[in-house]
């Protein structure tokens, strides 16, 4: 009996320790040592799977389309993926791993500012490239001029929140309430504030919480007591779903607004009815009618049987397509070439708009705001363009100030902008539940992905 | 005013939580002076399977009852039940002549095994739960303080199943033998007290009620995923110390104590300080009482 329990043990074990195993990407890929390497880190497992699993789609339909074409220089390129649990120590290590022992040419990841900031050092230190997909705070550029991101950066966001919420939705005050364990939180809601107050609004309450806490009643108490008229989370999906429910248990029950990190088809799994109203500033929208983001959905759809592409997916596939068409134009593969040609990324047509590296090594490029309707249907409110050049530091070529672009009116004008309840995603698939989720994010639960 | 008790409220039912999961770390320790470590991990299971029989193996979820949440209950109740028992007698029994750091770290090992095995099999995602047929938004109101029915509940079962335990333990045959075995083991076998069995039931008894705080959490916050007994069983191990751990009443007292502490202080001072100061409060209550707030100092066994 004993021994039988042992044997259980260790079989469960195995199992356990076998589903932390990398994930070896790159599809049918020959032998390694002919093929170019790529670096991945993202959190596979953690509250914040969706993230690592979307990011690996984006980066695995990228590299695929590159391969079919023939690769770069000739060769194939291998994506090595290896899981960082969510935890920004794990990042380190994977990155490490990747460069030391994997011998990558370049790394993309993490999504997270938190773990791209673990990751940053070590990437500079190895002199190679490394491309956040998705990472917008401002520090984590800054770590070095090998680092480099596919996104802009947490002023912008705040900036577009801010400017959203004076302008179109005109507020005159707003509460924060922001998760001081993420740099991320603290970094939109620095801006959020700075920009909301120069537009002449009020931020009329300052609350925090730590991500992971479930109970956030005490702050928006606080929060209710203050009087706003919408309360900015710039949090992560799951805590922003129970602080939704939570704010409505509480009876504050104004409009939320918030950033990115919202983007996740557990949002509104988790925070139902009370995220209806609610705005978020985001990367693309795959209502957008821009052909390029149709055609783009389109084939993601295909690859990853009908799921829907979310912005995490196509900042990845950007990502990994700028790398990629960097090092199609760098003069050979070591990580200061490839550092030269994506410094030199100009207009670079990506699903999410035209990237420009500026100087800092940070995306330019628009944003949208999205409303989370009825049954969790994400409407696209409008598109905010960067603003001159504004907190990017000093020299950057000047981009003129630009107001809100297109429709920015909650209620869409028709010829403008679509709204998902009139024109569902083409190509939807036939399931019930993806019609139900037309126009909301989709993925299938992370587990499903990480065995792909 | 009423915004001090609206966080009274908030804290109380906080803590209720914590109180129920913190019964089973305290009867454990009682009985065997183990920390079982693995208990907030077997509560993140109570929880994870009311997910499952009430979205998955059944349409509960869907058209709650009280009928449905109650069979939900039992099932997860049930599967914890188990898994408390195949916990102890493979993991713990067989270590238990060794060194008590030995049975301490195996604790720690079960806990991460539940936790990342949590991940593989049920996979990191969170999942919205709703098997009871009130939401926490039914609420009702007092004096300007809204009360929701699940507070109600969470604080009703909780002290309920505190009464139920204080029966068994001093009021039943197997309460006794509990604590014969829990005073002096080797004697209580001569005098004919079944160790095996009585540290098995008591490991039933705690996973149990880790399984029914799991299902009254997940039931107030919505949310199930596989790292989530993780916080709520720290808390919960702090109040059971904070009360005087092995003492039943204790690990109430120290649940409400450490709830309303975190809501006072969020609301208060700030969020950022919640946890510092809650557990700043255990430091100086234990400098003040080693053995807890309702330990006895006596307890020390030769």
């Amino acid at each position: 009996m004993r021994r039988m329990s042992a044997n259980f043990l260790v079989c469960v074990l195995a199992v356990a320790i076998g589903c932390k195993k990398e994930q070896q990407g790159g599809g049918n890929v020959g032998a390694a040592d002919t093929a170019i390497k790529i670096g991945e880190v993202g959190s596979m497992t953690g509250t914040e799977a969706t993230f690592g699993t979307s990011s690996h789609n984006g980066i695995q339909l990228a590299t695929d389309e590159v391969n079919a074409a023939g690769g770069i220089k000739g060769k194939q390129i291998q994506v090595i993926a290896l899981d960082d649990q969510g935890k920004p120590e794990e990042a380190a290590t994977a990155a490490t791993r990747l460069i030391s022992s994997e011998r990558v040419a370049a790394l993309l990841g993490e999504v997270a500012s938190t773990r791209s900031l673990f990751m940053a050092p070590k990437a500079q230190a190895a002199k190679t490239p490394m491309v956040s997909p998705s990472s917008t705070n401002e520090k984590v550029t800054q770590v070095g001029d090998y680092i480099f991101r596919a996104c802009f950066i947490d002023p912008f966001q705040g900036y577009v929140m801010a400017k959203f919420a004076t302008d179109t939705l005109k507020l005159k005050t707003a509460a924060i309430l922001r998760d001081v364990r993420n740099d991320y939180s603290v970094g939109l809601a620095k801006v959020f504030n700075e920009n909301f107050t120069k537009l002449g609004g009020k931020i009329v309450d300052s609350q925090s919480y730590s991500s992971g806490d479930v109970d956030f009643k005490a702050q928006l108490t606080n929060i209710k007591a203050a009087k706003p008229q919408a309360l900015y989370v710039p949090g992560y999906y799951t805590d922003v779903g129970l602080i939704a429910r939570q704010a409505r248990e509480v009876g504050l029950t104004v409009p939320m607004l918030g950033g990115d990190g919202w983007d996740s088809e557990k949002l509104y799994e988790i925070g139902g009815a009370a995220l209806e109203g609610s705005y978020f500033s985001n990367h693309y929208s795959v209502d957008d009618p821009s052909p390029r983001i149709q055609e783009f959905v389109a084939r993601f759809k295909k690859a990853y049987g009908g799921q829907v592409p979310d912005s995490l997916a196509a900042q990845a596939y950007d990502a990994a397509g700028m790398l990629y068409d960097a090092m199609k134009r760098a003069k050979d593969l070591t990580g200061p070439s490839i550092r030269e040609a994506l410094a030199q990324t100009k207009d670079y047509k990506g699903v999410t708009g035209d990237i420009t590296m500026d100087e800092h090594r940070n995306a330019t490029k628009p944003a949208v705001v999205l409303k989370v309707g009825k049954g969790g249907k994400y409407e696209f409110s409008g598109r905010i363009q960067p603003e001159g050049a504004k907190e990017a530091g000093p020299g950057e070529p000047p981009r003129e100030p630009k107001k809100t672009e297109g429709n920015t009116a909650p209620n869409p004008a028709p010829g403008t902008t679509p709204t998902p309840t009139q024109a569902p995603a083409p190509g939807a698939t036939n399931s019930a539940q993806a019609a139900a989720n037309t126009g909301q994010r989709q993925g299938v639960p992370a587990g499903e992905h990480s065995k792909k | 005013m009423i915004d001090l008790l609206q966080h009274l409220v908030h804290g109380v039912s906080l803590g209720a939580i914590y109180a129920l999961i913190a019964l089973g770390y305290t009867m454990v320790y009682g009985v065997l002076q183990l920390i079982n470590f693995a208990h907030g991990d077997v509560f993140m299971l109570g929880a994870m399977m009311g997910w499952y029989a009430s979205s998955r193996w059944t349409q509960e979820a869907a058209h709650p009852t009280w009928f449905g949440a109650i069979a939900v209950t039992l099932v997860s109740m049930a599967i914890c039940g188990t898994t408390g028992f195949l916990i102890e007698r493979f993991g713990y029994r067989p270590l238990r002549g060794s060194p008590k750091l030995n049975s301490l770290i195996t604790a720690i090992g079960f806990s991460f095994l539940l936790e990342y095995g949590g991940q593989f099999v049920f996979g990191p995602n969170p999942r919205a739960f709703g098997a009871l047929p009130v939401s926490p938004s039914d609420q009702f109101r007092v004096l300007g303080v809204s009360i929701s029915y699940i507070d109600l509940i969470c604080v009703g079962v909780s002290v309920g199943l505190m009464i139920v335990l204080n029966r068994i333990i001093f009021h039943s045959r197997i309460g006794t033998a509990m604590r014969a075995v829990s005073w002096n083991p080797p004697v209580a076998a001569l005098m004919g007290v079944n160790i095996d069995k009585v540290i098995s039931f008591t490991f039933v008894l705690g996973s149990v009620l880790a399984a029914v705080a799991g299902i009254l959490f997940a039931s107030a916050y919505r949310k199930v995923e596989p790292l989530m007994g993780l916080m709520p069983g720290l808390k919960a191990f702090v109040s059971a110390v904070l009360g005087g751990i092995g003492n039943v009443q204790g690990a109430m007292l120290g649940g409400l104590i450490l709830g309303l502490a975190e809501q006072l202080v969020s609301s208060y001072v700030s969020s950022q300080w919640k946890d510092a100061i809650a557990f700043a409060i255990l430091i100086l209550i234990l400098l003040v009482k080693p053995s807890g707030l309702l330990g006895k100092g006596t307890a020390e066994k030769v």
